[in-house]
């Protein structure tokens, strides 16, 4: 188990010992319920205040605008549907993409249950938004447009300024939702600059615990709670704060953001590693890379032709390298990925592709003995 | 600081045991995986839910596939709730719950009375109590759902869940219970009490705040609140919080193996407390039942006090209590408990929560005893109404 190499951390990511660390520190020490007015409650708010301050300042934006959620699909479900219910009566229209993470796209079909007119755009070959087709379906009626900014699957990096610009001009009343839990802590983000209404993010994708996200509300935007009860964060989401997770959450954040740069150029170079192995071996029509272009390097979707993407995988962690099939939410079902179809790539290529996606406590040596595994296993398993 | 501190507020929220913290550290640090991956480390974390899950349903007497993660008390309530309601409306729209129960029930209700749904608030008499009688009656042909919770989080007070759920159970109607305050107090168990849905949440057993569970019988009809991946067989979507999940487990079996020595020691506290406070300090009220109520808790009115004002001078000499709910501990009007069971508004202000715990002492009592008579003395000297009272009681 020591020298696993762990090459799935857009599943979730190892929590950062420095994180741990801190969360041992207010698990033991701080356990006050922060609504309450006594000292030990003090204490607790205090955490909670200046955890809010630090995510805030990460994404450029006041920490009023900040509510803790218990995970990324909680923040998922509380912009869609609270956008969608606060807005019921100016219009029924939603839309996204269709290389939504499910948190998304199980929004959008429950919501056709309370009378919600749903609609799923298509994507390109690259897995992007066609920019284009997107807004041509957003109508006066249209309430919330809802994106992913980097798709957990292929890592594809949506043109956000352009996109956002785009929607604005066709209907400024269209509230904008990004999916940021992929693209957080990854790539530098200002919100106020990018001029988003709600963002999404969880603490467990950038080495902070499990069971933590926040949602980012724009001032003035118009959204209903869907978690109803003692009216902590503001009014907006009940229910006790999990102070511990949420210092976790803000002590990862700060950590990742400190080094943000230096962990871009360490995928990168962890990509490059892997691509230029892989095209010495394997020879440029002996894999495809499924991952676009300009996408962010800290994942990459490959497939190998008549390789079974679940017996490659096995095999790998036979050797102790980890990676996935996709989506970690769906790897238990055995279906085709539902970005890969929607990016309209070929069969051989979805059912072979294997995700890998790098963290900064990744090292180059990993990057190596995972390409000379695939050298030697991928021959072995070819169905044909 | 070497002043004293002594923690009375337990109810709003308790420490995490260190043996329960020690169980979620593996899965803080090394044990990572996603319960979704099907790789080693996934595998891990998927059998440690497992587990817990096991563990829970043993201590509720329930099966493993009833039991649901949450992420709090809150959220298995709100979706007890909706989901119940949202399930079933097309048999019907109506609600019934009771005036005393926390905001996470009451506040669900009124979102889904704005929503269209009928709803009918039992009261409850100067002891907190439903009567069971006024169920049976309020019981329509159109009502879907029953939500009383178990034992109330400012005054105690245990409700005959048992009987209630049977009435309702004999009429067709969901029933559901908030046990986050009984949890860890009661020895629960869902079979025995007939219940369809019951909430609980860790923090309030000495479990990691951020997660919670609902029990859910087999064969309820509840729509999904979460939307999302297929975790916890696709009704609750989220990555699960494993650590979180682990540390609830532990705690609640903690809680049930030391149950009733536990309980023995909060009853000896209680009782002791209130007994000397009526000893020594005239004007008082105890809030709730004196015997059916919550083991460690503590509620008095102080007459001619301002609850606020009493807070903050015990919590100067180190005494952490409270004068309700948290939640609402930051809000100006009186509990809605308190109203309900019939306090004026100027005596339901001067009230005072005190819920004890593990770790709570006789001297601790009789520590307060002596800060609550000095404090209540030198708020009555300045309070006119206190003064107009001596002075009409010598006249
Ligand atoms: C793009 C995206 N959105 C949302 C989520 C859900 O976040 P969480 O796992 O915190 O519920 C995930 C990860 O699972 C994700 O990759
Ligand atoms: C009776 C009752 N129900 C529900 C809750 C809410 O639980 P949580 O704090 O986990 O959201 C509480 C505590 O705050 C409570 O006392």
């Amino acid at each position: 188990m020591a020298d696993i190499i762990y090459f799935d951390n857009s599943a979730t990511t190892k929590v950062y010992p420095e994180v741990m660390n801190e969360m041992n520190r207010i698990y033991s020490s701080v356990f006050g319920n922060p609504s309450s007015l006594h000292r030990l409650g003090n204490e607790a708010e205090k955490i909670l205040t200046e955890s809010r301050e630090i995510i805030a300042e990460t994404l450029r934006v006041s920490p009023n605008e900040i509510f803790f959620t218990s995970g990324g699909t909680e923040s998922n479900n509380w912009a869609i549907k609270g956008i969608a219910r606060a807005n019921k009566k100016r219009g029924k229209h939603i839309i996204t993409s269709a290389a939504e993470h499910p948190s998304v796209l199980e929004c959008f079909n429950y919501l056709i249950s309370e009378g919600f007119s749903a609609e799923i755009s298509g994507t390109d070959q690259s897995g992007l938004l066609d920019i284009e087709s997107f807004i041509e379906k957003i109508n006066d009626d249209t309430v919330l447009a809802s994106f992913i900014l980097v798709n957990n699957e292929t890592g594809a990096i949506q043109k956000a300024e352009e996109l956002i610009a785009a929607i604005r001009a066709k209907n400024k009343k269209t509230a904008i939702h990004i999916d940021a839990v992929q693209a957080y802590g990854k790539i530098p983000l200002n919100l106020k600059k990018l001029d988003a209404d709600i963002v999404s993010i969880s603490a467990h994708k950038i080495h902070g615990p499990k069971g933590c996200g926040a949602l980012y509300i724009k001032e003035n935007t118009r959204i209903i709670p869907i978690l109803h009860g003692g009216g902590q964060e503001n009014k907006y989401r009940s229910g006790t704060e999990n102070v511990p997770a949420i210092w976790g959450f803000a002590t990862a954040a700060k950590i990742i953001h400190e080094n943000i740069e230096i962990n871009r150029n360490k995928v990168k170079r962890l990509k490059s590693i892997v691509i230029s192995e892989l095209d010495k071996y394997f020879g440029s029509g002996g894999y495809f890379v499924n991952s676009p272009e300009d996408s962010y390097e800290g994942i990459l979707n490959i497939s190998f032709p008549n390789v079974k993407a679940q017996v490659l995988m096995q095999h790998l962690e036979a050797e102790s390298i980890i990676v996935s099939t996709g989506s970690a939410c769906s790897s238990r079902k055995n279906v085709q990925s539902h970005v890969l179809t929607a990016m309209n790539l070929p069969r051989e290529r979805t059912e072979g592709a294997i995700r890998i996606s790098f963290s900064g406590m990744n090292t180059e040596d990993e990057a190596l003995r995972f390409t000379e595994a695939l050298k030697s296993i991928v021959p072995k398993i070819r169905y044909r | 600081m070497d002043r004293k501190l002594i923690y009375v507020d337990h109810a709003a929220t308790t420490y995490i045991k260190p043996e329960v913290l020690e169980a979620m550290k593996p899965y803080l640090t090394e044990l990572y995986g996603n319960p979704s991956s099907i790789y080693y480390l996934g595998r891990e974390s998927k059998k440690a839910i497992d587990e817990a899950r096991s563990q829970i349903a043993r201590c509720l007497g329930a099966q493993p596939q009833e039991i649901y993660f949450t992420g709090s008390g809150t959220e298995a309530d709100n979706w007890a709730i909706k989901g119940a309601a949202y399930a079933n409306r097309k048999k019907g729209r109506h609600i019934i719950t009771s005036a005393i129960e926390h905001h996470a029930v009451l506040e669900p209700v009124e979102f889904l009375r704005r929503e269209g749904f009928e709803v009918t608030y039992l009261p409850v008499d100067q002891n907190g109590f439903v009567n069971p009688a006024d169920l049976e009656k309020a019981i329509r042909p159109d009502t879907i759902l029953v939500s009383i919770m178990y034992a109330n989080n400012e005054i105690g007070t245990i409700q005959p869940i048992k009987e209630l759920a049977g009435i309702a159970k004999n009429k067709g109607v969901i029933f559901h219970t908030d046990a986050v305050q009984a949890m860890g107090n009661i020895r629960v168990n869902v079979m025995d009490l007939g219940v369809d849905l019951l909430s609980m949440s860790a923090h309030k057993f000495y479990g990691p705040k951020g997660v919670g569970c609902l029990y859910v019988r087999k064969g309820v009809q509840l729509e999904g609140f979460m939307h999302g991946g297929a975790q916890e067989r696709k009704k609750r979507a989220g990555t699960e919080n494993v650590s979180g999940i682990v540390g609830m487990a532990a705690a609640l079996k903690l809680a049930y193996e030391n149950i009733d020595r536990y309980n023995e020691h909060l009853r000896k506290l209680s009782s002791r407390l209130i007994d000397k406070v009526f000893e020594r300090i005239p004007h008082v009220r105890l809030n709730g039942d004196r015997h059916k109520r919550l083991p460690g808790n503590v509620n008095f009115s102080f007459e001619f006090i301002e609850g606020e004002s009493l807070l903050l001078m015990l919590d100067m000499k180190g005494v952490q209590a409270s004068s309700g709910s948290a939640c609402t501990s930051g809000s100006l009007d009186p509990s809605h408990v308190l109203l309900a069971i019939g306090l004026p508004h100027e005596i339901a202000h001067g009230s005072l929560r005190i819920t004890f715990g593990e770790k709570n002492t006789e001297e601790d009592v009789d520590y307060i005893v002596d800060c609550l008579e000095e404090i209540v003395a030198k708020l009555r000297q300045m309070s006119p109404l206190y003064e107009d009272f001596v002075k009409r009681n010598k006249g």
